[in-house]
């Protein structure tokens, strides 16, 4: 099988430094290869995949699993979609702070719970942001990826380690 | 910048929204009976009002809906 290249496989360094950086105030990692399937179906259809379920419109959903995932489906239309989109996991205790710099929508905890996400725009980059339990997951298409990632850096250069 | 209201994602900036002109524009029934100034009128023309205005808006950034509102022109207040 031929190498696989991940949208920020080139920017490993440069995000991890962030976290170093900042004391730990932001931390920032490309979780690269994650199975993505789109999913037009209506809401009553069921499924009996044990993955996340991301809803993208009222008959869209967006399934995000391990990387190596197939997408079979039985009565509604399932299109393999991991290639258009890397993830970006981001945490820290200044991360809300620093996504508040690119995003217009609240991702106050009171507002955007855990589980949630949201179609939107980041420094001005199509992306979908999913908050979990850990932190938050920014899935970016590949072509904004390096945008983002360098978007990402600048903006985390005022939380310093002292913060 | 205006707050939109997208009915599937909720309040969101003008700036994920693509503007789609009047809206309830029918399609003519018998659009092989109209002339050309009916037809050119059915293509191009449109109400300009002062006033409350309802149009078509894409959430592109978003959900990617087609969605109505009736939006007054003046003070750019969105009124349902």
């Amino acid at each position: 099988m031929a190498e696989r290249n991940s949208p920020l496989g080139g920017a490993t360094d440069r995000l991890a430094a962030v976290a170093a950086a900042t004391g730990g105030a932001v931390t920032v990692a490309e979780v690269p290869f994650l199975t993505q399937i789109g999913v037009r179906a209506l809401p009553s259809t069921s499924t009996a995949v044990d993955v996340n379920v991301l809803q993208l419109g009222p008959d869209e959903w967006l399934i995000v699993g391990p990387p190596g995932l197939s997408a079979a489906s039985a009565d509604s239309s399932a299109v393999d979609v991991s290639a258009q989109r890397t993830t970006v996991a981001m945490g820290g205790s200044r991360v809300l702070d620093l996504l508040a710099m690119g995003c217009a929508i609240d991702l106050h905890p009171r507002v955007f719970r855990v589980g949630d996400c949201a179609q939107t725009t980041m420094a001005h980059a199509p992306v979908i942001i999913w908050r979990r339990e850990t932190g938050f997951w920014i899935l970016v298409r590949a072509s904004f990826a390096a945008h983002l990632a360098d978007w990402i850096v600048d903006a985390a250069q005022e939380f310093t380690a002292g913060d | 910048m205006m707050l939109i209201p997208c009915p599937w994602c909720g309040p969101r900036d003008e700036s994920e929204f693509h503007y789609g002109g009047q809206a309830g524009v029918a399609y003519p029934a018998e659009p092989d009976a109209l002339s050309d100034s009916e037809w050119a009128k059915y293509l191009f023309f449109r109400e300009n009002p002062k006033g409350p205005f309802r149009e078509r808006w894409s959430h592109s950034a978003g959900c990617r809906r087609w969605f109505s509102l009736v939006r007054d022109t003046v003070t750019n207040e969105v009124l349902r």
